[in-house]
């Protein structure tokens, strides 16, 4: 387990490899696109499973701060004139700071009075972009200025590739790090008995919060990658359906794992793309797709893959 | 405004509240008849009742009369309320509570993009029961048709409460939704139990569907809101308690009629949900949910 | 000073008074053990002292201190720890990670340094774990440190609550029925592990149904009936107080009776 190959080092190995290694069998620009829209859903699933995987806290809502990180990065350059990377870091401590606002009440509920009161609260946050069109756009969604680094544009799938990329690289190293240090193992042990835990010493509550403000953080920069990268944005990122998508990933590359957390936003986000030529259907396929991955790799894939090379070794 | 306008325009939201209030309350129900029998919380809730609006408009639509087109559309949703347990909640057997919220989500995804490729996505609507004619009471306009929900309801309440109380079935849904090991135990088929709870639940958001649409219309994708707002209203009420799923739906339609009429209705939707957030914060179990102690 | 008190403890679910006026004190380096038959509410006391349940009425003093409705975790940070009759285990983790979970406090735990992986965050990980093996020794779980703990057998999860509870390095552990489901050598080493705990300078307190594990290894022992306090002293007080025979005569017949006795 420890060591040079430690799992924290292998996870992080794999995912440079990918990244680095994808680009050379892409046969056309068309593939960098779809693979940072993977890179970005990854960053939001590695994110909601620090508070799902680890800590076993689900979240119906979590598309919400999504919203917020993307609409930051389009409201605050066109409306309020500031520099669009200055907006990603605004966004992310307004999902962080609402996360830890409303965290604590939140956090209190189990089950499935946790999961509808995230819900709720997910439902809102969309609800509000969609209502203050003034604002927002309304319904239809509203464009988004490109991020410029020292007045150079940053635009075109193979820029963002490496972007999201990068940052996917190293929020699994955050969330790595995190899973091997003291509050990791805390959030991991809250999940099987929080009683346990708590009479261990750990502050239940408060690493819950704590995985929840890191979760909101994650997805509002996922947001507002997606935001810049697509250049329009609608409340429909921010939405129940999105939401519902984000903890399929996670539970579908299976619960605890960044890799799977990878794996899972991969097939939810290309399986679409792939489905594409069945417009008509891809309402019906989606959720048949989820469905049966439900049913039939409740695991998670990773944890199941790794479950069959284990059993295969010894 | 003098005193009788008021007291009309406060009349008319009321009724209206009542009547999307019976809607949810029927949602709530459904929610609560399947999370008693097999402790899943079923999102899918929503579809029986766009089936039974949908399905209804479409056979009738091909020239069967209203009636016989209901009760088919009734019929169809109950047997996808049954497929939905055998083929989808089954064999998902022992999975974790969000791992079954998520297949009844997917479900639902499923059921509405089906329903669209098999209708379409326009929204359509049915003709009232009892006609049009608008009656005045203390100067608030009630539609006939707002009587067929809430009296639908109210039938549906007093049936089911009759089927629980009086006949060996329902007394064995009860058993089983108390104690499943002991239901089992005294013979009780909680296998068949649970498909009938699901049934009995699409029957119920079926009906609700073809009661609503002549006054609200419907389309593909009028379930997740109403999956939404009947599961807020069962979580209002405390999971589990069928009485106090019917109390927080109405609850619900009173608060969302009159925060929409006298405060925003740009935000209608979200009263539903600032209402579950806040009734959760200080009681975590919900209005009427059992008290319990976590025991170690 | 007495390790801990409890001054008149009562609680009730709905109804059932399950701890009805409870009070003793504990000497520190003591074992005090509390029998009584099932549903006495020698859980429910454990679960008040540990912070899970607030009493109805009454007080728990830990060290002279009140600490009536503090919750657990701060009640672990004042030196409080215990184990669990219905196993508490977190199964998604290994045999030492489990034991490592009960360094928390030990540990330093910024967050920052964690996230960014602080070279003592490292240095930390590995004393944590060898100090966890150490437990893992001493209650005789060293060769599945890094198995899952979920393949443990059933007295192999007993002994890692202890070691796990032992991890906080605590002055007062609760154990309740930590030979429960044992078989008599494991039951054997279950006792010895607490005699060699309460010479380290360990205060126990102890629920247990094997009477004879209990008669020989406590100092004091309180018998709970309905909730109710029925009798308290030592081993040989207890055995001869007639209530106490009466009540286990009355429930058990005279065979467990006269193993009380024994
Ligand atoms: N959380 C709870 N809710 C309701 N009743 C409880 C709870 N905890 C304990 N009880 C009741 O309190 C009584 C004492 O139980 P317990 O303390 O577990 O007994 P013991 O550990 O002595 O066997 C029992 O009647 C039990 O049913
Ligand atoms: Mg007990």
């Amino acid at each position: 387990m420890r060591g040079i190959f430690s799992k924290r080092r292998m996870t992080l190995l794999v995912l440079v490899a990918l990244v680095a290694v994808l680009p050379l069998v892409f046969p056309s620009g068309y593939y960098y696109r779809v693979a940072a829209l993977v890179w970005i859903s990854a960053l939001a699933a590695v994110g909601l499973n620090i508070l799902m995987g680890y800590a076993g806290q689900v979240s119906l809502g979590h598309a919400g701060f999504f919203g917020v990180g993307a609409y930051a990065v389009a409201i605050g350059p066109a409306r309020l004139g500031l520099a669009s990377w200055i907006c990603i870091l605004l966004g992310a401590a307004a999902s962080g700071g609402i996360a830890w606002l409303v965290g604590r009440p939140i956090l209190r509920l189990k089950g499935h009075y946790l999961a509808i009161g995230t819900l709720g609260f997910g439902v809102l946050i969309a609800l509000v972009l969609t209502s203050e069109a003034k604002w927002t756009g309304g319904p239809d969604g509203t464009s988004v200025a490109r991020l410029a680094v020292a007045n150079m544009r940053i635009s075109g799938p193979t820029a963002w590739y490496w972007i999201s990329g990068f940052v996917l690289v190293f929020g699994a190293w955050l969330a790595l790090n995190l899973e091997d240090s003291p509050a990791g193992r805390a959030l991991r042990a809250l999940h099987d008995s929080e009683i346990a835990a708590a009479l261990g010493g750990i502050d239940v509550a408060r690493h819950k919060l704590w995985a929840f403000v890191l979760a909101a953080v994650y997805a509002s920069i996922a947001g507002s990658e997606l935001a810049l990268f697509d250049g329009f944005i609608t409340p429909d990122t921010a939405g129940f359906l999105h939401s519902i998508e984000l903890v399929a990933m996670v539970v579908l590359g299976g619960m605890g794992s960044v890799l799977g957390s990878v794996v899972g936003a991969a097939l939810l986000t290309t399986l679409p793309q792939l489905l594409t030529v069945f417009v008509e259907y891809e309402q019906a396929l989606l959720g048949l797709i989820i469905m049966l991955a439900m049913i039939f790799l409740r695991l998670g894939i990773v944890p199941g893959v790794q479950r069959m090379l284990a059993r295969s070794a010894s | 405004m003098d005193g009788f306008a008021t007291m009309a325009e406060f009349l008319q939201f009321a009724f209206s509240g009542l009547t999307v209030g019976a809607v949810y309350a029927l949602v709530a129900l459904g929610f609560t008849i399947i999370y008693n029998a097999s402790d899943v919380v079923n999102f899918a809730q929503g579809e029986f009742v766009m089936l039974g609006g949908m399905v209804t408009v479409a056979v009738s639509a091909a020239g069967i009369p209203l009636p016989l087109a209901a009760l088919f559309a009734v019929a169809l949703a109950v047997g996808v309320g049954v497929a939905l347990h055998r083929l989808a909640i089954e064999p998902a057997h022992g999975a974790s509570p969000v791992v079954l919220i998520i297949i009844t989500i997917g479900a639902s995804i499923f059921i509405r993009g089906v329903a669209q490729i098999v209708f379409d996505r326009q929204f359509h609507k049915l003709p009232s029961f009892s006609g049009d004619a608008p009656f005045v009471l203390f100067g608030a306009t009630i539609l006939p048709q707002s009587l067929w929900v809430m009296g639908g309801a109210g039938a549906i309440v007093v049936v089911l409460h009759a089927f629980f109380e009086r006949t060996i079935l329902g007394k064995a849904v009860l058993a089983a939704a108390a104690n499943r090991l002991a239901a089992r135990l005294v013979g009780i088929d909680t296998r068949l139990i649970m498909t009938l709870s699901f049934g009995i639940s699409a029957a119920i958001g079926a009906v609700a569907g073809i009661l609503v649409t002549p006054i609200t219309l419907t389309s593909y994708n009028v379930g997740t809101l109403l999956a939404l707002k009947g599961f807020a209203g069962g979580m209002l009420g405390g999971m589990g308690n069928p009485l106090g799923a019917v109390l927080g739906g109405l609850l619900l339609g009173l608060v969302e009629a009159f925060g929409a009429g006298y405060l925003s209705s740009t935000y209608k939707d979200g009263i539903a949900f600032v209402m579950i957030l806040v009734v959760l914060f200080v009681s975590p179990r919900g209005l009427l949910g059992r008290r319990s102690v976590e025991r170690v | 000073m007495s390790a801990l008190a409890a001054e008149n403890v009562a609680i009730a679910f709905g109804g059932i008074v399950a701890v009805d006026g409870v009070s003793f004190s504990v000497e520190p380096g003591n074992i005090f053990s509390i029998i009584g038959p099932n549903g006495a509410g020698k859980t429910t006391l454990f679960n008040i002292m540990s912070g899970i349940y607030r009493p109805g009425s009454g007080r728990i003093l830990l060290a002279g201190e009140d600490v009536t409705g503090l919750e657990p975790h701060r009640l672990a940070a004042k030196g409080l720890a215990r184990t669990f009759q219905n196993l508490q285990i977190f199964f998604r983790m290994s045999v030492v990670e489990n034991v490592m979970v009960g360094r928390h406090l030990r540990e330093a735990r910024d967050l920052m340094k964690a996230l960014f992986r602080f070279p003592s965050v490292g240095h930390q990980n590995r004393a944590t774990r060898e100090k966890a093996r150490e437990l893992l020794a001493f209650v005789g779980l060293a060769d599945r440190a890094d198995d899952a703990a979920g393949s443990l057998p059933y007295g192999g999860l007993r002994r890692l609550e202890i070691a796990r509870a032992l991890a906080l390095e605590p002055r007062l552990l609760l154990l309740d029925e930590p030979a429960a489901g044992c078989n008599p050598v494991e039951t054997e080493a279950v006792e010895g592990l607490v005699r060699e705990i309460v010479r380290s300078g360990i205060t126990v307190v102890l629920v247990e149904h094997d009477m004879r594990f209990v008669m020989r290894v406590s100092d004091r022992i309180l018998v709970l009936d309905g909730g109710k306090k029925l009798a308290e002293g030592t081993a040989d007080e207890v055995r001869r107080n007639p209530q106490v025979i009466a009540a286990y005569l009355g429930r058990y017949g005279s065979k467990e009776a006269a193993r009380a006795r024994s």
